[in-house]
């Protein structure tokens, strides 16, 4: 996998040396986004169990309870709808308050209703 | 506010704590004060405001006690394991210039999928838990406003946890904090996709509180086997995370890279390091800089560990550091001591102040240094043209481009792999749907936000970073670790009024000691251990050693426990000197002129001690009307009686230094009985002085008094005063 290789900096680096100072700062920021562009598009267009619990939390759940449901969420293949996503569409279809919505989910109910839900959602078109 | 001579009592921090909201958001920097402000006669170019409580330097005594801030904000790393402890260090660190405490996390807290709750101990570092983290908060918010300086609080977004990592330290008032998916990849094993996809979300809710953010590529610096081998590298690593903080939404005066002077002496460092931190200031001048200390190479001596410091802060001061790292010199040994973390912000702020306006003074030799500047860009770029020939990122990062030991194009082999697929949290990244909504706001990325919404956050009225009635509180889920257990025995012993010594934790008991044994050093630690133990002490062990000849000597540092607790009320203090005003001593001696015979007694040259208390230049008894005759140095006891019958004085000062054989003690008892004898000894007064005379000492060997180390002139005339007046009666 590694390689070794010794210094050929002299004979690498013959396209860059008659860059003046500007041209050279320049060069390395270009090559910096380019390298940088295709991740950000990857963070874009995912996301993750920390991502999702982030988003619990930020919707008033405790840690716990946004691990079960995230945990539940992978397990039923509906994270990428969005975890809060999730918590809201089954207060909606329940006509519940979100507290309650997450104490059931948070302990196991309602998650294959929550499958059927989803069932004909466009699946992983952010990519 | 906290009284000054008040303790800070963590069982009032714990108090309440669930309905605690922290007193600010966002980083602050120190507000610089003009370039040639005036204190106390000296002009400073880069200093900023001044502190309300403070602890200057050792030598401030001598310029009025000053304590000027330097402009960088000044880091100290506290973490103990049990922040109840640190939050005091914390107070000590304030008090002598510190103004960003930097939190380790406990081990293996990186590798937790989820957050911690409660009050659990660390190893090496503290669980953070948002009730820690709220505690410390608390303690920070006191200890600002006693110090009269925003502190900015730090840890660290990284591991599989890292987004909800940002959310709580976004809810709980974190200024501050070290974000890098570089750094997961490479030294913690996480999956190279989930560091990426998880970072760009971390940085935007960071961002969203003007959260500074401190990148992780000095770590290839402290990992590298040869660590001046990866200057070209650095410089891609910094430019990764930049340039994606940037694009995740992060302003640039708000990411500070974090970087480290790569070599040390024996090697001729400067020619490397001063060439290094140049091409890093100059590539990334939109940027922050924080300028770390070097670890890589601290062993065991603390002075070593002090003579890196001052250099590595040389180059920060000849280049720019907007933050200025500090390390404890004890890293080398064990997790930092309370007296380490003062001295690693000493040694920032004495060398920063010292060289305040240095750049004015000096010129960089252009023509030595632009071919190397080019170079190191040149290595860098050529880095970067091959990571995208094999693919990008993640391609290289597999085919071990990073933390190889070659001076990049050179490839040493050894570079640390990390493969795409594998590590901690490898399949967890999961493609957002068309349908994909996070109902938050600040949410990086792809989020259909359904039709008629005016923000993300609406259908729940708010998220918790708008709402903070919404944060949800856990206290406490161990019941067998947590601080509420740990803090009974500080409590215990306060209530008692016991005091131990400690270095890190309440009343821990452990002391340092240290001894020359001249032997080879397998001898001496041996006897060094045999002598703790026989001196009563407990668990010791030697934490340093300095051969100073192989057989002729060897320098030993202990650390050993005291098994024992001293009762406070039992102390007995030395009696603090009762002065008299100026003005009555003038008045006095107006009144009553006085006259002194003094000298050195026996074969003592040191004159300057006694010289300071006679002359008017130096605060001496001059100054009030004392009139003196000065008899020189190494005076025999019976020219002392002999001048004062001469002069008609009332007082004798004898100057003295201790000597081994107790002749000062004759020389003393020597001068009481001759007066005696000569039937002056009720007329006249007789004390003596010296840096380690004590009034107890002098007192036992028929002097009326002794002064010690620290005199001043005043506390010698009140005296003579004083006891003039009961001769008077």
């Amino acid at each position: 996998m590694s390689i070794q290789r010794s210094d050929d900096f002299e004979k690498r680096s013959v396209h860059l040396k008659n860059l003046t100072d500007e041209e050279l700062d320049r060069r390395f920021w270009e090559l910096a986004d380019k390298i940088v562009e295709p991740l950000i598009d990857l963070a874009k267009a995912n996301t993750s169990p920390s991502i999702e619990r982030s988003v619990l939390l930020r919707m008033g759940l405790d840690s716990s309870q946004a691990g079960s449901i995230v945990t539940k969420a992978v397990e039923h293949g509906l994270l990428g709808k969005g975890a809060g996503n999730i918590v809201l569409t089954y207060a909606k279809m329940n006509s519940l308050t979100l507290e309650k919505a997450v104490e059931e989910l948070a302990v196991g109910k309602g998650w294959e209703a929550l499958v059927s839900n989803f069932r004909g959602g466009d699946r992983n078109a952010a990519r | 506010m906290l009284p000054v001579n008040e303790k800070l009592r963590v069982e009032e921090i714990l108090k309440d704590l669930e309905h605690y909201v922290p007193k600010r958001k966002g980083w602050t920097w120190r507000k610089k004060l003009p370039e040639g402000t005036k204190v106390d006669g000296f002009y400073y170019d880069e200093i900023s405001e001044p502190l309300k409580n403070s602890v200057g330097l050792p030598a401030s005594h001598y310029f009025d006690n000053i304590d000027p801030q330097p402009d960088p904000v000044i880091t100290s790393e506290i973490a103990s394991g049990r922040f109840e402890d640190d939050v005091r260090r914390m107070r000590m660190a304030a008090w002598h210039g510190a103004d960003h405490i930097m939190v380790i996390r406990t081990l293996g807290q990186s590798h937790i999928d989820g957050l911690i709750e409660g009050t659990p101990e660390g190893i090496g570092g503290i669980p953070i838990t948002r009730k820690q983290l709220r505690a410390t908060r608390k303690a920070l918010d006191i200890i600002e406003e006693e110090v009269g300086r925003p502190i900015n609080f730090h840890s660290y977004v990284s591991g599989v946890a890292g987004p909800e990592i940002a959310v709580l330290f976004a809810e709980e008032g974190v200024n501050g904090a070290h974000q890098d998916p570089q750094y997961n990849i490479l030294y913690r094993g996480i999956n190279p996709l989930r560091s990426f996809v998880d970072a760009a979300v971390a940085k935007k809710i960071m961002a969203s509180v003007d959260m500074l953010q401190i990148d992780g590529a000095h770590n290839a610096n402290a990992s590298a086997k040869r660590a001046w081998k990866v200057m070209p590298e650095l410089l891609v690593q910094h430019a990764i995370n930049c340039v994606f903080s940037v694009k995740a939404g992060m302003k640039k005066d708000l990411i500070s890279l974090s970087t480290v002077p790569p070599v040390v002496s024996p090697a001729p460092e400067f020619k490397l390091n001063f060439i290094y931190a140049l091409t890093v200031r100059e590539l990334f001048k939109e940027y922050r800089f924080r300028a770390q200390m070097n670890t890589r190479y601290i062993e065991s001596d603390l002075v070593d560990a002090t003579r890196i410091h001052v250099l590595d802060t040389l180059i920060s001061r000849l280049t720019k550091a907007d933050i200025q790292s500090t390390i404890t010199p004890d890293e080398g040994r064990n997790v930092p001591w309370h007296v380490n973390s003062i001295r690693g912000v000493e040694t920032a702020k004495h060398t920063l102040v010292a060289l305040d306006g240095i750049k004015d003074l000096l010129k960089v030799n252009e023509e030595v240094v632009r071919p190397s500047i080019r170079e190191l860009k040149m290595r860098a770029i050529l880095m970067m043209e091959e990571i995208l020939e094999v693919g990008g990122y993640f391609e290289a990062a597999e085919k071990g481009f990073f933390v190889d030991n070659g001076l990049y194009p050179e490839r040493n082999g050894d570079g640390i792999a990390r493969p795409k697929d594998g590590g901690i949290g490898a399949g967890t990244v999961i493609p957002r749907d068309a349908d994909y909504f996070a109902p938050v706001c600040e949410h990086f990325g792809y989020n259909r936000i359904p039709e008629g919404l005016s923000s993300p956050d609406e259908p729940i009225g708010g998220c918790t970073l708008h709402d903070r009635a919404k944060i949800k509180y856990i206290d406490e889920l161990d019941e067998s670790d947590n601080v509420n257990l740990r803090i009974t025995q500080q409590l215990e012993d306060r209530e008692k009024g016991l005091i131990s010594p400690e270095v890190e934790w309440w009343g821990d008991g452990w002391v340092q000691l240290d001894m020359t044994i001249p032997d080879d050093p397998e001898h001496s630690e041996a006897a060094a251990i045999e002598i703790a133990k026989r001196m009563g002490f407990t668990d010791a062990s030697v934490i340093s050693k300095t051969i100073l000849h192989p057989v002729e000597g060897t320098y030993l540092e202990l650390k050993a426990r005291v098994p024992f607790k001293i009762e406070r009320d039992s102390l007995q203090l030395p009696q603090k000197p009762d002065l008299l005003s100026e003005e009555e001593i003038t008045a006095f001696i107006d009144e009553h002129p006085m006259r002194v015979v003094a000298g050195t007694v026996g074969n003592d040259e040191h004159s300057v001690g006694i010289r300071e208390i006679l002359d008017i230049k130096h605060g001496g008894i001059e100054k009030f009307g004392f009139k003196y005759t000065y008899l020189g140095t190494s005076i025999p006891p019976e020219k002392f009686i002999d001048a004062a019958i001469e002069t008609g004085a009332d007082a004798i000062l004898v100057s003295t230094i201790i000597t081994h054989n107790e002749v000062h003690v004759d020389n003393m008892t020597k001068i009481a009985q001759l007066a005696v004898e000569k039937g002056v000894r009720d007329k006249v007064i007789i004390i003596s002085g010296g840096t380690q005379i004590t009034n107890d000492l002098a007192v036992s060997c028929g002097m009326d008094a002794g002064f010690g180390r620290g005199t001043k002139g005043i506390n010698v005339a009140s005296f003579l005063v004083k006891k003039k007046r009961d001769l008077l009666r």
